[in-house]
């Protein structure tokens, strides 16, 4: 079964300074994907920027700000907006992240880590529970860039992400770059993380640039930054996961150093090129 | 340890460096992963700040980046978001920023903060079908002074003792720097009429005439209070700016162009 409605192509998540050449000419992309708090104004551009996308592709909402990860509950108002938004617009898909941004009334316009414990496990199922009952809709939860690791943790980032998605039918969005910046920052196999991954429940890839640079140990720090092009090491790891489970709905990534369209149209090809030979190479052994 | 306390000491940590690393953060490099726990605290600031920098540029330009980015840290520790909707975050730094000590010589520099923060609620505000001249075209002379109006939900009027307009327009690029050699006070009348928001200047009086307007008084009283404020205030310029802005709508009508 799908877990996500996106066509399974490339797509890339959209910029404003991008609307002009997209609304240009039509793009050969799958789908787009905006940032949903970004589109809780009233009216004005962003809005009729998201109408035209809407009209012409097939649209992924990633939220930012839902807070799944908390010990506190969730925010009913903000809840109540990404509803709105999903009504209005009708998105194949509707994503968030593991991981928490607000604590005590203060939103950290970060994604924050969390220890994986039976405690938050039960916390995290309820959270997911709650948003897709209201949403009236499935969700796909994607795993995290981690910098630190948390003393209480029991529980495998694999195993805690797929009990999530057994509890509650959610979806998983599998975010490569993250799974390569984490394993580096964690001198572990990002390859053994992607074996135990379960795969069968990913409804999208996210593919993003990240930089290197050294902790005061002068161990290894990866910095997900979003802000350059997919190293040919997540590339590789992507190829892995395809030439598993044949093509998925793949997203670029690119929210600093924006670079022009053109660029960025180039990356999301190089996306679907792979694509499209991971259902080559799925297709040869049935034809032989 | 509980979750709860080690996510409450975690989010004391982000915003108190002072604090150090959690204690029950770790890595496989060392006990108190300083560096690592420091690209959150980085992004979180970074973050705040760049926030500020995109919705305040005309502010940034008149100060330069140091100064910004200095002020920008500051208010963000003492006024963090309080909501995930981080479109309107700094509808607080013009207030802080007319506080700022720092900031004194440069007296004009909040109200150029509340201008650019009073686009940014226009950029984003309910969509409307603005009133043309043409419309009015079929209203009877004898009833207009009669008729109320209501404000389109983008208007915000920015008053000040500067001429913020002006200097407003230099830093943004709409107008060439220069000496503002006729230096009085302007208010700022900021709307927008379809995709883009955009400044005018008000004339006399005009202040107190939309203030009227929106509290849905009839255009004859508004008028009269308007003239009564201040002797120069002129009808006919300031209907023209309005116009000209789209700022208003005949009250009482549906608005058409409403989203669901």
């Amino acid at each position: 079964m799908r877990v996500s409605l996106l066509p399974l192509s490339a797509g890339v998540s959209f910029k404003p300074e991008h609307f002009a050449a997209i609304s240009a000419a039509p793009q050969p992309l799958g789908f787009f994907e905006i940032h949903a708090e970004n589109y809780m104004g009233a009216g004005g551009v962003p809005h009729a920027q998201l109408r035209f996308l809407r009209e012409n592709y097939a649209l992924s909402l990633h939220g930012v700000g839902l807070n799944i990860g908390s010990t506190e509950p969730l925010d009913r108002a903000h809840l109540a907006r990404l509803k709105h938004l999903c009504d209005r617009y009708q998105p194949e898909c509707f994503s968030e992240h593991l991981a928490w941004s607000s604590h005590a009334g203060i939103f950290f316009n970060d994604l924050l880590p969390l220890p994986y414990t039976e405690a938050n496990l039960t916390s995290v199922i309820d959270h997911v529970d709650e948003a897709q009952s209201t949403l009236g809709r499935r969700l796909l939860l994607e795993n995290p860039a981690t910098y630190v690791r948390f003393k209480q943790s029991t529980i495998p980032e694999t195993e805690f992400l797929a009990a999530i998605a057994r509890a509650t039918g959610c979806g998983l969005l599998l975010d490569v770059n993250n799974v390569f910046v984490s394993a580096r920052n964690h001198a572990t196999s990002a390859t053994a993380y992607l074996e135990a991954f379960p795969l069968d429940l990913v409804g999208e890839i996210h593919l993003a640039g990240h930089f290197e640079t050294t902790d005061g140990q002068g161990s290894p720090l990866c910095i997900d930054a979003h802000g350059s092009p997919v190293v040919e090491d997540v590339f590789a790891l992507f190829d892995s996961v395809i030439a598993r489970t044949g093509p998925l709905p793949t997203l670029i990534e690119w929210d600093n150093d924006v670079p022009d369209w053109a660029v960025l149209l180039a990356e999301a090809l190089a996306a679907q090129t792979r694509l499209d030979r991971s259902r080559l190479v799925r297709a040869a052994p049935a034809a032989a | 340890m509980a979750v709860q306390k080690c996510q409450s000491d975690f989010a004391g940590a982000l915003r108190n460096p002072d604090l150090g690393v959690p204690q029950s953060v770790t890595s496989y490099s060392s006990d108190t992963p300083k560096e690592r726990f420091a690209v959150y605290r980085n992004n979180v600031v970074v973050g705040l700040a760049g926030a500020l920098e995109a919705r305040f540029p005309a502010t940034r330009k008149i100060v330069g980046e140091d100064f910004f980015n200095g002020a920008a840290k500051l208010f963000a520790a003492a006024h963090p978001p309080r909501s995930p909707l981080m479109l309107f975050y700094g509808d607080a730094f013009p207030a802080f920023l007319a506080d700022f000590e720092p900031a004194r010589e440069v007296p004009y520099l909040a109200d150029v903060a509340r201008l650019e923060a009073a686009r940014t609620r226009a950029y984003h505000a309910a969509d409307a079908k603005p009133l043309t001249p043409a419309a009015l075209s079929g209203v009877a002379l004898d009833t207009l002074a009669g008729s109320c109006f209501t404000l389109n939900p983008s208007v915000e009027i920015v008053a000040s003792d500067y001429p913020i307009v002006t200097i407003w327009a230099m830093n943004s690029g709409e107008i060439d720097l220069a000496p503002i050699i006729d230096w009085r006070r302007e208010d700022a009348l900021v709307s927008r009429p379809g995709c883009d928001v955009e400044v005018r200047r008000l004339p006399p009086g005009a202040k107190t005439f939309l203030q009227n307007l929106a509290a849905r008084n009839p255009l004859g009283e508004a008028a009269a209070a308007a003239l009564a404020g201040d002797a120069r205030f002129d009808l006919a310029a300031n209907l023209a700016a309005l116009f000209a802005g789209l700022a208003i709508e005949m009250a009482n009508q549906p608005n058409e162009a409403a989203l669901p």
